[in-house]
C-alpha cells in the first residue's frame, strides 16, 4: 500500500485551522486517506478526511505521521497532502 | 399595545421587526428507538442528507464571514460531515437507535473524548455539541440554533446570548439586542456596547413574543413596545438624526468649567487600539492582553507578546497606554494556567493570583511588556488585576521594577483593595476601578445571572462608595496619585458624570460611547458633578441612585441617551 510519511510544520501542530485545510483536502482526495502517528499500529489509522480524528490524534509540529492510500491516484494524492502538512498553514 | 421593560445597557431607540433566537434544541429521549417501520439504512441516510444540509449551511456562512468567525465556521461545518462522527452515529441506528439519539449520543462521547484531551481541543468540545444540536434540529425540521440568517436588518431577541452567538452576529445586521435574562455585566450587555447596538436585558417575558412583529426598542429607558405610537416612531428617527454628532468625539473630555477629563479607550488588540485613535481616544485606559493567550494551549514566547503590545502602543504614541497583565480564571479560563475543576472560579486563581500556582508567566509578560514599551513613543503603565492586599501591591510593583518598567498600579475590583487604597496606593503609582468585578464582589451577585441584574448594578450605593473610599485613599496617601475607572459604568455617560463627582481622574470604555460620554460631561461643571455624587451616594437602591441623577440631567433626554 503507497505510503508516506511527512512531519507537521504548522506552529499551532494538527489542530485548529491547520487540521481544517488538511481534513479538507483529503475528503476531497480520489482515494480513502488514513493517517496515524510513526510508529502506531496500522490497525489504530485514522480517517484523514475526519477533522475530529485529527484533533484527537494531537499531532504536534514535529511530530511525524504517516499517511496511507490505495487505489487510482494514491500517489498524486499522498504526495499532496504530505506537502500541506510540511507547510506552515498557520501562517496561510 | 404591549409594553416590556427590562434594563437598559446601550442606548439608541430603533424600530424594527422580531426575530426570536430559537429555543435551544431538546435533547431526543434517552434511549429512543427507531420508529417502526423504518428501515436502518433509512434512517442512516436521513442522517446523512441533515449532516451535508448542516455542513452546506455553516459552509456558506463561513465563505461570507471574515477573520476568527470564519475561521470557525469552516471548522464547524466540516465536523458536520465528519466520517468519525457519522459512522458511530450509523452503528447506532444500526443497533435500533433512532436517528435523533443515535447522533446525540455519537456527538456526546467525540465531545466528551475532546474535552478529555483538554486544551484546545477541550474548547472545541463544545463546537461537536453545537453541531449535534444542529443536525437534531435539521432531522425536525425546526430552525437551526444560533442567530437567525435575514436578509433585512432585524431586532434580535433572546433568552442570553452565549459567546459564541456573538461571534456570529453581524452588526449590519442586528438593529438591537433584547433578552429576556442576562444582566448589565453579561455578555449581551458587553458586545451591545462595543458595537453600538441598542440593547435591552432582562425583559422578563420578550422571549414569548411571536416572530416578525414590530417593536419599538428605548435602549437608555430599557423598554421595548409592541404597536409603535407615533411619538416613538418620532423618537427613533430623532435618534437616527442625533446618532450622527453622537458618533464624534473631538478628543478633549472636560467639564463645563474645564476641569480636564481625559476620555480613554478599552481595547484588546491593535485592530481596537487603531478604531479607538480614529474616534478620538486621549489614550488607551484598559489594554487587556489576553487576546494574546486566548486560543491557546501553551504560552506565547516573550518576542509573540512583545510584538503583540507594540501593535497597540503605536497607534498612541505620545499618550498614555494603561495595560492590564493576564487576567486569567472565572470567565477566562486557559489551560495553562487556570483550574477549570474550581467550584467557585470567580472566587479561585485568577487576575493576578495565577502568578501564587504558576510563577513565572506574570514575570516574562513584564519582560515583553518592558521590551515593547523601550521600542515605542507610548506612555505605557501596567497594572495587575484582582489585587487584594496592599502586600500583592509591593510585590507587583517589585516584578515591574526588576523589569524597568516604570509606572506600576493595580485594579482596583476587590473590595478590601478599595477599602485599604491609601496602603495599596503607597507601593504603585495608580489605581484603576474595575466596577464590573468590584460591583459583582460588593454586592455577591455573579455578573451573568438574569435574576440577580438589580443587584448587579454599578449605581449601587455600596459600589459609588467603595469608588469614594478609593479616591479618599489616594488623598490619604499624599502623592496625588491618580485613579481611574474603566469599567463599564464609565461607558454609562449620567454614571460617569458621577463618577467625576467622586474624584475619579479619567474614565476609560469602550470607543463607541466616548462621544456620548464626551457631550454630556460638558455640560456639567464640576460643583454640579460633586453634588450629583452626593445625591447618587444617599440613595438607598440603585434604581433611585439612577433615577435621582437622570433627572438632575435632562440632556440626557435631550440626546436619548
Amino acid at each position: 500500500m503507497p505510503e508516506r510519511t511527512a512531519t507537521i510544520a504548522s506552529r499551532s501542530g494538527l489542530h485548529a485551522r491547520p487540521a481544517a485545510i488538511f481534513a479538507d483536502a483529503a475528503g476531497d482526495a480520489p482515494v480513502d486517506v488514513t493517517i496515524a502517528m510513526e510508529g502506531m499500529p496500522a490497525e489504530d489509522a485514522l480517517d484523514a478526511g475526519s477533522i475530529l480524528s485529527l484533533m484527537t490524534l494531537g499531532a504536534a509540529k514535529g511530530d511525524v505521521v504517516l499517511l496511507r492510500a490505495e487505489g487510482d491516484g494514491a500517489e498524486v494524492a499522498l504526495d499532496a497532502l504530505v506537502t500541506l502538512l510540511e507547510t506552515d498553514l498557520d501562517a496561510v | 399595545m404591549q409594553n416590556f421593560t427590562g434594563v437598559g445597557v446601550s442606548p439608541g431607540r430603533v424600530i424594527g421587526t422580531i426575530r426570536q433566537m430559537p429555543k435551544p434544541v431538546a435533547e431526543p429521549p434517552s434511549g429512543e428507538r427507531l420508529a417502526s417501520g423504518t428501515a436502518p439504512e433509512d434512517a442512516a441516510r436521513d442522517l446523512k442528507a441533515a449532516a451535508q444540509a448542516v455542513h452546506d449551511e455553516l459552509k456558506s456562512r463561513a465563505d461570507t464571514a471574515s477573520g476568527d468567525g470564519k475561521a470557525v465556521l469552516e471548522a464547524t461545518a466540516l465536523m458536520a460531515r465528519d466520517t468519525m462522527l457519522l459512522k458511530s452515529a450509523v452503528k447506532l441506528i444500526n443497533a435500533g437507535s433512532s436517528a435523533e439519539r443515535a447522533i446525540w449520543d455519537a456527538g456526546a462521547s467525540v465531545s466528551e473524548m475532546l474535552h478529555n484531551l483538554g486544551g484546545y481541543m477541550a474548547e472545541r468540545a463544545t463546537d461537536v455539541l453545537d453541531v449535534r444540536a444542529r443536525i437534531v434540529a435539521a432531522l425536525r425540521g425546526v430552525p437551526a440554533p444560533g442567530i437567525p440568517a435575514s436578509e433585512t436588518p432585524f431586532i434580535l431577541v433572546a433568552e442570553d446570548l452565549a459567546p459564541a452567538d456573538t461571534a456570529t452576529l453581524d452588526p449590519d445586521k442586528v438593529l438591537a439586542l433584547v433578552t429576556s435574562g442576562g444582566g448589565p455585566q453579561s455578555h449581551t450587555a458587553i458586545i451591545a456596547r462595543s458595537l453600538g447596538l441598542p440593547a435591552v436585558v432582562a425583559a422578563h417575558g420578550v422571549d414569548e413574543l411571536p416572530e416578525s412583529i414590530e417593536a419599538y426598542v428605548d435602549g437608555a429607558a430599557g423598554t421595548i413596545a409592541i404597536e409603535p405610537s407615533e411619538e416613538q416612531r418620532a423618537a427613533a428617527s430623532a435618534w437616527a438624526d442625533n446618532a450622527a454628532t453622537l458618533a464624534v468625539f473631538d478628543g478633549n473630555g472636560t467639564t463645563a468649567d474645564g476641569h480636564p477629563v481625559p476620555l480613554l479607550a478599552n481595547v484588546g488588540g491593535a485592530k481596537d487600539a487603531a478604531a479607538a485613535a480614529a474616534l478620538g481616544a486621549q489614550g488607551v485606559g484598559l489594554f487587556r492582553t489576553e487576546f494574546c493567550f486566548l486560543e491557546r494551549d501553551t504560552e506565547p514566547t516573550v518576542e509573540e507578546q512583545a510584538a503583540a503590545y507594540k501593535g497597540v502602543f503605536d497607534a498612541f504614541p505620545g499618550k498614555k497606554v494603561v495595560l492590564r497583565t493576564l487576567d486569567a480564571g472565572a470567565d477566562k479560563p486557559l489551560p495553562f494556567l487556570t483550574d477549570a475543576t474550581e467550584s467557585n472560579p470567580a472566587l479561585g486563581v485568577r487576575g493576578y493570583r495565577t502568578d501564587f500556582t504558576t510563577p513565572g508567566v506574570l514575570e516574562r509578560q513584564l519582560e515583553a511588556i518592558a521590551q515593547a514599551a523601550s521600542e515605542s513613543e507610548a506612555d505605557v503603565w501596567v497594572m495587575a488585576p484582582m489585587i487584594s492586599t496592599p502586600a500583592e501591591a509591593a510585590h507587583f510593583a517589585t516584578l515591574c521594577a526588576a523589569k524597568g518598567i516604570k509606572t506600576p498600579g493595580v485594579m482596583v475590583e476587590v473590595p478590601s483593595a478599595a477599602l485599604t487604597a491609601a496602603a495599596v496606593l503607597r507601593h504603585v503609582g495608580f489605581a484603576s476601578l474595575g466596577t464590573n468585578d468590584l460591583t459583582q464582589y460588593a454586592m455577591a451577585a455573579d455578573r451573568q445571572l438574569g435574576p440577580l441584574a438589580a443587584l448587579n448594578s454599578p449605581w449601587q450605593p455600596a459600589v459609588l462608595r467603595l469608588v469614594q473610599l478609593t479616591v479618599a485613599g489616594s488623598a490619604e496617601e499624599g502623592n496625588n496619585k491618580p485613579v481611574g475607572v474603566c469599567g463599564e459604568a464609565a461607558a454609562d455617560p449620567a454614571l460617569a458624570v458621577v463618577l467625576v463627582g467622586l474624584g475619579v481622574s479619567t474614565l476609560s470604555m469602550t470607543a463607541r460611547s466616548l462621544a456620548a460620554v464626551g457631550a454630556v460631561l460638558r455640560t456639567v461643571a464640576l460643583e454640579q458633578a460633586r453634588e450629583l455624587a452626593q445625591l447618587a451616594l444617599s440613595a438607598p437602591d440603585a434604581v433611585d441612585a439612577r433615577a435621582w441623577v437622570r433627572a438632575k440631567l435632562p440632556v440626557l433626554e435631550e440626546l436619548g441617551l
